[in-house]
């Protein structure tokens, strides 16, 4: 089979030159005449100029939020990576490497240098700097806004090769050009989307490439590049798990399939070792690397190849097979053992931390939903539905197995690795939504070798035509080649209107996922989230701006030391735009805090007040779609509060809020729920206020209910400001009675 | 609030009365206050004119009502605008009496006072009366239940009781055990809601903004009449010359005006232990040094306050160091200390409170943070095998290198 493939493809190169001579006669009309290019010379220019357009295109396709909105930073994260880029871009590497920030997590503070991946930081002050250094007036701000464009395009480069590794160079191309405006990509890397995954997706695929390449070549110089590339990654992202874990799997295949080889003893020894001591030097990676399970497996992949080796070695010098079987009985046992009780013993010690929630949740998807609400809370920590693997991947989901049918077709070392790549993303992917983010490198190029190989292979058939022409005129090959050719004869009108059609097809389902990508990036992944948009009665855009507004007002209102207690998403942006100092934050690195926070939202308010006194909080802020009817507000957050404060507080009980399992809001909701804190910050005053025209007043658009419980008195608290639109409220925290 | 100002005493003071005769009727009480240099204004209570504050500003600094029996103020003044005034850090005297209205009953309720319901009722007491020729129903109380009496103090009007919700109310002078509260012209056909020691007679306030209420029932125990006349005590033979009323009336009058008990804290500092600047942020386990100083107003002056009870509180949720400040015995406190081993936004937290004395509560916050990534030790003693060993692994190496390359 595989000789077959070679042989079309040596048919194809050959066909490739009249091709260009018909092209260059084009470029002749044109005057080039003293401009002819070799054959090759072309198809790079070719190359070159079809990646320029993808890399262009990867940009600008991006860009859909900055001229729908403005060039902002959006959603929550990226408010405290904007934060951080700042503060280093102001202070310093080494302030920013020792900040302590007193501003979040009160009074606990956080570590910012030690809890953070500082890549995408460290690379925005660089892009910064360098244009500084240019004498590009730019601000900080744009920087950040089209980081991850910027690392899209990179990104497409890097697929390119990667294709051009595994397959062949036509591959690399139509993977470059999937990837550019592949939606499952593009939602984490719109300008504006300042997170870690716009870089980190870059890092990912470069290290699978310069691994790939250097287990290809076996040169110590690319496992060594690989091993740099691993270190960004490192610095970038958390999911390097998934690179430390994939690499060491995928070893470990190799040498149960036998494809044991120096290349391969080099490539891996190279780069985990090089690797591990560089990923180390992030703090907050550490001895983690070394210790906790996560880890365990590279380790253990990196222990058996000496085993591998010295077996090998053992073999060479034993020219006895007998003996050596039995050595190798004896070796293999005791390894594993030795293995297994270190790392029983290290896990027993302590030594070895145990894996973490959040890699138990990604093998067992129903973990985080009965041990840690805080990971199952978070929207894009859900399973994945199959509607989103449509919208996110479109025709490479069918693509996605022609492409491994023809991996397995040619199966090579390189081949292996992207099957496994893409078969271990695509489970991830199917647990976590936010994970289809990693498979989508794998998806496209697996897709791309389908498309390719498809094509080419109908090309091809049509240009055997051609060809068998040309050559029967001419002269008569070998005599093999001949019978084949007599084959051909034969059935050629029904295989050329095929393929024709085939092609076709082809390149119509190309064109519909091009637009489908585009309309998705322009509907649906562009909206910066700080920012609302909806359709008025008349088809017109209106924007609701309220979180803006009032962490503007925040900024201007309040004494500089406030401290602003909140539900965890908002704290980044509290932080990072009202630059008040928060009770806790998106880095939801410290669970008891969290649960005092949602204790207080979930208790009556002078339970609350007690909380809030202890926390010495001055203000809460909630937000509230009962106007707008913008849905992912606090009362519909509230109850992973109630679940996440019921988890280190036993005297918050869920079962207090619902009424027969049911969440309910209006008069027959519970009435624990229509006391607590969070009920009556979100609806204080709204019993007074008609929503919508026909309903009675205190009618709440978010869930379609009128509310409950209309007159709420606040005894402890006073309403501080309240959004133009409601969407979010800010409630000042009084001091304790003068006289009481 | 006060502790700002270099004067903390009370300067302009409002009157409100029923009728001017209470002018010249409790003329030695106002007497004694306007030669303590307080300018009283008198106002009658349903005066149209009256108001505590104009274009936003007070216009005096204490109020007293001597007006027991006022249904509603004149002008701009109300129970929410005396509460205000009290919130805002001023002063307050409420003198009530058997019939008091509403209204004042409603401000002695905020203050956390509630009077006998009964309008009638006054406190009797069988056994505590003072001897009179005139008064022959025992509502003409002499109290000596207080601290330093030299004569009793009497005492003719409405009891009240202190609401257990309210921390900061005191008793100043409470009626004896045999004491209730009843109409005393009728029959008493209930037992009486108000009995014994819980009828508080004359009470006090120090609010956590360190404004003073002081609420009694008695009007007339401010008067010429009980500042004059003598008392003796039923079933006792010591007949005094003099009530105690005025010497208790003046001296609890200077505490509520802020002429008494009245600390202020200033200059506090902190830095560590050899530098004398503040820092931004400490880092942990920092030596250092706190200190505040403490004066007390004499009435005159601010003097040094001495005692040895001050404690500083390194708090974060919890204390963290808990230390008593020493003192140069000229109000200058200070400790020392270290800085725990944890990080966080700390507060250094005086919390001062002692009866009499104006509350002090002062917190500083100040964050802590951990080492900087070259503030940890070079090389450490017990790691010296372990750089031995990479010293030692690299030179093998090396030389293993060269043997392997080059030998044959």
């Amino acid at each position: 089979m595989v000789g077959k493939t070679e042989s079309q493809n040596g048919a194809v190169k050959a066909t490739a030159a009249p091709a260009m001579n018909l092209e260059s006669d084009l470029f002749s009309n044109f005057s080039f005449k003293s401009f002819k290019l070799k054959t090759k010379q072309q198809e790079l220019l070719l190359r070159v100029s079809i990646l320029g357009l993808v890399y262009i295109l990867a940009f600008i396709t991006r860009l859909f939020s900055v001229l729908r909105y403005e060039s902002m930073i959006h959603e929550f994260d990226p408010y405290f990576n904007y934060r951080t880029t700042l503060f280093l871009t102001e202070k310093g590497f080494y302030e920013f490497w020792n900040w302590f920030d007193s501003e979040s997590w009160y009074p606990l503070g956080r570590i910012i240098g030690g809890t953070l991946y500082p890549g995408l930081m460290v690379t925005a002050a660089f892009i910064y700097w360098t244009l500084r250094f240019l004498r590009f007036a730019v601000h900080i701000r744009e920087v950040c806004v089209l980081t991850a464009p910027f690392f899209a395009s990179n990104t497409t480069v890097v697929a390119y090769f990667f294709g051009k590794e595994i397959w062949d160079s036509g591959a690399g191309l139509v993977a470059a050009a999937f990837i550019a405006i592949c939606p499952g990509y593009i939602s984490r890397s719109v300008a504006g989307s300042y997170d870690n995954e716009g870089v980190a997706i870059f890092a990912l695929l470069l290290t699978f490439y310069l691994f790939v390449k250097a287990v290809n070549t076996g040169s110590l110089a690319w496992a060594l590049a690989s091993a740099f590339g691993y270190f960004y990654m490192v610095s970038a992202w958390g999911g390097y798990v998934f690179i430390i874990n994939l690499i060491p799997l995928y070893v470990l295949v190799l040498l149960i399939t036998g494809r044991y080889s120096m290349r391969l003893y080099v490539a891996y020894n190279c780069m985990y070792v090089l690797g591990m001591l560089l990923a180390m030097q992030i703090r907050f990676v550490g001895f983690q690397h070394v210790q906790s399970g996560e880890h365990m497996a590279a380790m253990g992949v990196f222990f058996l190849m000496q085993v591998f080796y010295f077996l090998d070695w053992v073999k060479y010098m034993l020219s006895d097979t007998k003996l050596f079987q039995a050595f190798l009985r004896i070796t293999v046992t005791s390894a594993i053992a030795v293995g297994a009780l270190a790392l029983g013993v290290g896990t027993a010690s302590g030594y070895i931390s145990p894996w973490t929630g959040r890699f138990y949740s990604l093998l067992d998807p129903t973990y985080a939903k009965d041990n840690i609400p805080i990971i199952a809370s978070v929207s894009e920590h859900q399973p994945t539905a199959w509607s989103s693997f449509m919208f996110d991947f479109h025709i490479l989901l069918f693509l996605f197995p022609a492409g491994l049918y023809f991996c397995f077709k040619k199966l090579s070392d390189a081949t292996i690795f992207i099957v496994m790549y893409g078969l271990t993303s695509m489970y991830f992917a199917g647990v976590m939504v936010r994970l289809i983010l990693v498979a989508t490198p794998a998806v496209c190029l697996i897709s791309a070798i389908a498309v390719s190989a498809t094509i080419k292979n109908l090309t091809s058939l049509l240009r055997t035509k051609s060809k068998t022409a040309v050559a029967g005129s001419s002269k008569g090959t070998g005599g093999s080649k001949a019978s084949s050719k007599a084959s051909f004869d034969q059935s050629q009108p029904f295989q050329k209107n095929g393929a024709i059609a085939l092609l076709l097809g082809a390149f119509y389902l190309l064109s519909k996922y091009a637009t489908h990508c585009t309309w998705v990036t322009s509907e649906a992944y562009s909206s910066p989230s700080i920012v609302l948009a909806a359709r008025g009665a008349h088809g017109n855009r209106v924007i609701f701006d309220d979180y803006r507004e009032a962490y503007f007002w925040l900024r201007q209102n309040t004494p500089p030391d406030a401290k602003v207690m909140s539900w965890w998403d908002y704290g980044y942006q509290i932080t990072a735009m009202g630059n008040r100092t928060v009770i806790v934050d998106n880095n939801t690195w410290n669970n008891t805090h969290i649960a005092t926070v949602g204790r207080a939202m979930s208790s009556y308010e002078d339970e609350a007040y007690e909380i809030m006194r202890s926390l010495d909080v001055d203000y809460v802020l909630v937000v509230f779609g009962g106007v707008t009817g913008y849905s992912s507000d606090d009362i519909n957050k509230f109850l992973w509060m109630v679940r996440i404060g019921g988890g280190v507080f036993p005297v918050i009980k869920e079962p207090d809020y619902l009424v027969n399992g049911d969440y309910r809001v209006d008069k027959g909701a519970a009435p624990k729920m229509l006391n607590c804190l969070m009920y009556k910050l979100s609806y204080y005053r709204f019993g007074e206020l008609v929503t919508e025209y026909g309903k009675p007043p205190g009618y709440d658009r978010a869930r379609g209910v009128e509310i409950g419980n209309k007159d709420i008195k606040l005894e402890h608290l006073e309403e501080a400001f309240t959004t133009s639109n409601w969407i979010v409220r800010i409630y000042k925290v009084k001091p304790p009675n003068n006289r009481w | 609030m006060k502790t700002a100002s270099s004067n903390p005493t009370d300067r302009r003071v409002l009157v409100l009365v029923d009728d001017f005769a209470i002018k010249s009727s409790h003329s030695l009480y106002f007497g004694s206050l306007t030669s303590r240099g307080f300018q009283l204004e008198f106002k009658l209570a349903d005066d149209p004119n009256i108001g505590l504050q104009r274009y936003g500003q007070y216009l005096y600094d204490a109020l007293v009502l001597f007006c027991p029996s006022v249904e509603r103020f004149g002008g701009s003044i109300d129970v929410a605008s005396i509460v205000d005034f009290v919130d805002s850090g001023h002063d307050l005297i409420v003198a009530a009496d058997s019939n008091a209205s509403d209204l004042i009953r409603e401000v002695a309720t905020e203050c956390g006072v509630d009077f006998d319901e009964d309008p009638a009722a006054m406190v009797i007491d069988h056994i505590n009366y003072a001897v009179s020729n005139f008064d022959g129903d025992h509502t003409l109380i002499a109290s000596d239940d207080f601290i330093k009496a030299d004569a009793p103090v009497l005492f003719q009007g409405i009891g009240h009781s202190l609401n257990p919700a309210n921390s900061l109310v005191l008793k100043v002078l409470s009626a004896s055990s045999s004491a209730y509260s009843a109409n005393p012209k009728s029959k008493l056909s209930n037992p009486p809601l108000l009995t014994g020691s819980a009828i508080s007679l004359v009470s006090v306030v120090q609010a956590r903004n360190n404004a003073r209420i002081l609420i009694t029932g008695s009007l007339s125990m401010f008067s010429n009449r009980f500042f004059r006349s003598g008392v003796q005590k039923a079933g006792s033979s010591i007949k005094h010359e003099k009530s105690g009323n005025e010497q208790f009336l003046t001296e609890i009058s200077k505490w509520v005006f802020h002429e008494r008990g009245h600390l202020k804290a200033v200059n506090v500092r902190h830095h560590k232990v050899g530098e004398s600047d503040e820092p931004a942020i400490y880092r942990i386990n920092d030596d250092l040094e706190y200190s505040v100083e403490i004066y007390e107003w004499s009435g005159t002056s601010w003097e040094p306050y001495v005692s040895d009870d001050v404690q500083v509180q390194f708090y974060m949720m919890s204390p963290y160091v808990l230390k008593t400040l020493s003192t140069d015995q000229k109000g200058h406190y200070s400790a020392e200390f270290k800085v725990p081993d944890v990080y966080g936004v700390f507060q250094f937290k005086v919390e001062y409170q002692r009866l009499g004395y104006t509350s002090l509560s002062l917190s500083k916050q100040i964050p802590v943070r951990p080492y900087r990534h070259n503030e940890y030790e070079r090389f450490l003693p017990a790691a010296y095998p372990y750089y031995g060993s990479a010293f030692s692994m690299m030179a093998g190496f090396f030389i293993f290198t060269i043997v392997h390359l080059y030998s044959k």
